[in-house]
């Protein structure tokens, strides 16, 4: 089976594509009111009493769909980072984007900002992700080395990190202290068609300044020099991938808040299929990355979380161990 | 198998080429040649520049003066996979930084001839065959590059750079840190590349093989052309002396072959 799917990469996404549609399907199935998978086909077209129309068109549809594009955007912002970096143990953390978008929502949110417009933590996020690459980018500009990209990328994690924490200890009130601390767990409840519209156009644009960066990963397996020897144009592809994240990643983070952990497992759960071929990781992160955020987000809603479960935290409570595993597995292989 | 607009017969020609790296000079107004179907070697002293006017003539650095041409264009104004297709290039100590297969490394060979959408083709899948082959690493393509042993992965390294197909292979060092045998097989796989038609350019640090592999020889010393031309009139006494500061025993073999050795230090 795992030797059949390296032969042939578009198997995979194949299979990958029909889990993500039964999941999508269970997503739109299950919630405060469960419906029968004709009901909500039904209601997703119309043929349905309005109740079941709202509920489905308006509550799950746009949670679906917000759900998906994050989740293929960190897995494959993942593959492609790590792929970059030539370290599996990058993800979109690593640049230190999804921390800035962090700091940007919380002092929206400390500003007393989300109560005047419901646009306005998003904004702030997606601008505190700008301005982080911006400082990513003067800061390792000159310099075209990877080892300085992740130490920008560390120092301005840490910065981002320690203004968190600044903003939250001078939090004017114990509610919006917790409004911080629920935005920082990461969710996809309640999201509308307004968030779908104001985050979709820079996901998807990052996406587009992405895509086809396969060719020129893959000749990093050999190295920067080697990579140029093969008419591969090593800085575009550097700063394609990392302007690519930036815009898609804090889009993402500005519509579900920080949820870690699917950039880094995605494309090790897809090496295990495919091997570690950079360019044939790629699409099969996307889609493993939306199918992963489809089910972790079915988990929030179910019986034992009592509604309270945090997508962030399941993401992180299921990638953590495996995480470790994985590190335990790949320890002898990447020797 | 010449990529449209460059010349066939010329050669690589390196012409006055100053090279400047983190303010000093590294090379100075080097010019040489590598004719198609010729084993150049690139000879000197460590810090001579020899790796400096390799990654120059695949412009992987920028040029003080001079040009690189095959007679007709300038190449470094070529896009840079029509370059990428006609300058293949062998590393030195390369690294893999991820456990592909062999077959797989050996694919990446083919990035210059695919577009970004592209997957390999039939005509990449018999070339990537083919260069395997003719570095006998065929047999275990299946196997992680990570698994093989330094002899093995040189081969599989030097089959990566055969798989482009192009008319000049410029490698710095590709016997460092082998065995004689897989110098030995290295250096025969060069040969028959430019037996093959193809220019190759090669940076020694191993002056017996120097002699009895190549050509054309290319001594430089301090980023200064020292002296070119046929092997036996580079290797003289006296540009041993000047260049490396050795004196050199010599001796014939019982098959009529050339052999001479560094003997001692110059006082």
């Amino acid at each position: 089976m795992i030797k059949s799917f390296a032969q042939r990469p578009w198997a995979l996404n194949g299979v990958l594509l029909v889990g993500l549609v039964v999941a999508g399907l269970m997503s739109g199935m299950f919630g405060q009111v469960n419906l029968t998978p004709s009901q909500f086909v039904g209601a997703l077209f119309g043929n349905a009493d309005d109740g079941l129309t709202i509920i489905v068109r308006e509550l799950r549809l746009p949670r679906i769909i917000v759900g998906m594009l994050a989740g293929a955007t960190l897995g494959y912002s993942g593959a492609a980072l790590q792929g970059l970096l030539r370290n599996p143990l990058a993800d979109p953390g690593v640049i230190g984007v999804s921390a800035s978008a962090g700091l940007g929502a919380v002092i929206a949110i400390y500003m007393g900002l989300a109560t005047v417009s419901a646009f306005a933590v998003p904004l702030m996020a997606m601008g505190g992700a700008f301005v982080a690459t911006l400082i990513l980018m003067s800061l390792a500009a000159r310099d075209s080395s990877v080892l300085t990209l992740i130490l920008a990328g560390i120092g301005i994690s840490s910065l981002a990190t320690a203004g968190v924490s600044l903003v939250m200890n001078f939090a004017p009130s114990p509610m919006s202290l917790q409004d911080m601390v629920l935005w920082m767990l990461g969710s996809l409840e309640n999201r509308t068609f307004e968030d779908l519209w104001l985050a979709g156009p820079f996901i998807l644009l990052g996406w587009a300044v992405m895509a086809g960066v396969g060719q020129g990963l893959n000749a990093l397996t050999l190295g920067s020099e080697t990579a140029q020897s093969l008419g591969i144009n090593v800085k575009s592809v550097r700063w394609r991938v990392v302007l690519g994240t930036a815009l898609s990643v804090g889009a993402t983070v500005s519509v579900c808040g920080a949820v870690g952990f699917v950039g880094l497992v995605v494309p090790h759960f897809v090496r295990a299929f495919i091997g570690y071929e950079p360019r044939r990781l790629l699409l099969p992160s996307a889609i493993s990355g939306a199918l992963l955020m489809t089910l972790a987000d079915i988990l929030t809603r179910l019986p034992i979380g009592h509604g309270q479960l945090r997508l962030g935290v399941v993401m992180a409570v299921i990638g953590a161990p495996l995480f470790i595993y994985i590190i335990f597995k790949t320890r002898e292989s990447m020797r | 198998m010449s990529p449209s607009g460059t010349n066939l017969k010329a050669g690589l020609q390196i012409e006055n080429i100053s090279v400047t790296l983190g303010g000093s000079e590294i090379l100075k107004n080097v010019s040489f040649t590598v004719a198609r179907g010729d084993v150049v070697g690139l000879i000197g002293p460590n810090g001579a520049g020899k790796s400096t006017a390799i990654r120059a003539a695949l412009g992987l650095i920028q040029l003080d003066m001079g040009t690189i041409s095959d007679g007709r264009t300038d190449v470094h104004s070529l896009p840079a996979r029509t370059r990428a297709k006609l300058m293949s290039y062998v590393p030195q100590g390369a690294p893999v930084h991820w456990p592909l297969t062999a077959e797989r490394t050996v694919a990446l060979g083919r990035v210059p001839h695919l577009n970004p959408w592209q997957d390999l083709q039939t005509t990449d899948e018999i070339a990537i065959k083919d260069a395997m082959k003719r570095t006998d690493c065929w047999k275990f393509r299946n196997r992680l590059v990570t698994t093989l042993s330094g002899g093995e992965r040189s081969r599989v390294l030097l089959a990566r750079t055969l798989a482009v197909g192009a008319n000049y292979i410029l490698a710095d060092e590709p016997t460092a840190a082998l065995d004689p045998k897989h110098q030995l097989s290295v250096m025969d796989i060069l040969r028959a590349e430019a037996e093959a038609g193809a220019g190759v350019l090669v940076v020694m640090h191993d002056l017996a093989y120097a002699l009895r592999y190549c050509d054309k020889l290319v001594l430089l010393d301090g980023g200064k052309l020292l002296a070119s031309g046929l092997p036996a009139d580079v290797l003289t006494d006296e540009n041993l002396r000047t260049a490396f500061g050795v004196d050199v025993a010599r001796w014939t073999g019982s098959d009529g072959v050339q052999f001479f050795a560094p003997h001692r230090v110059v006082k």
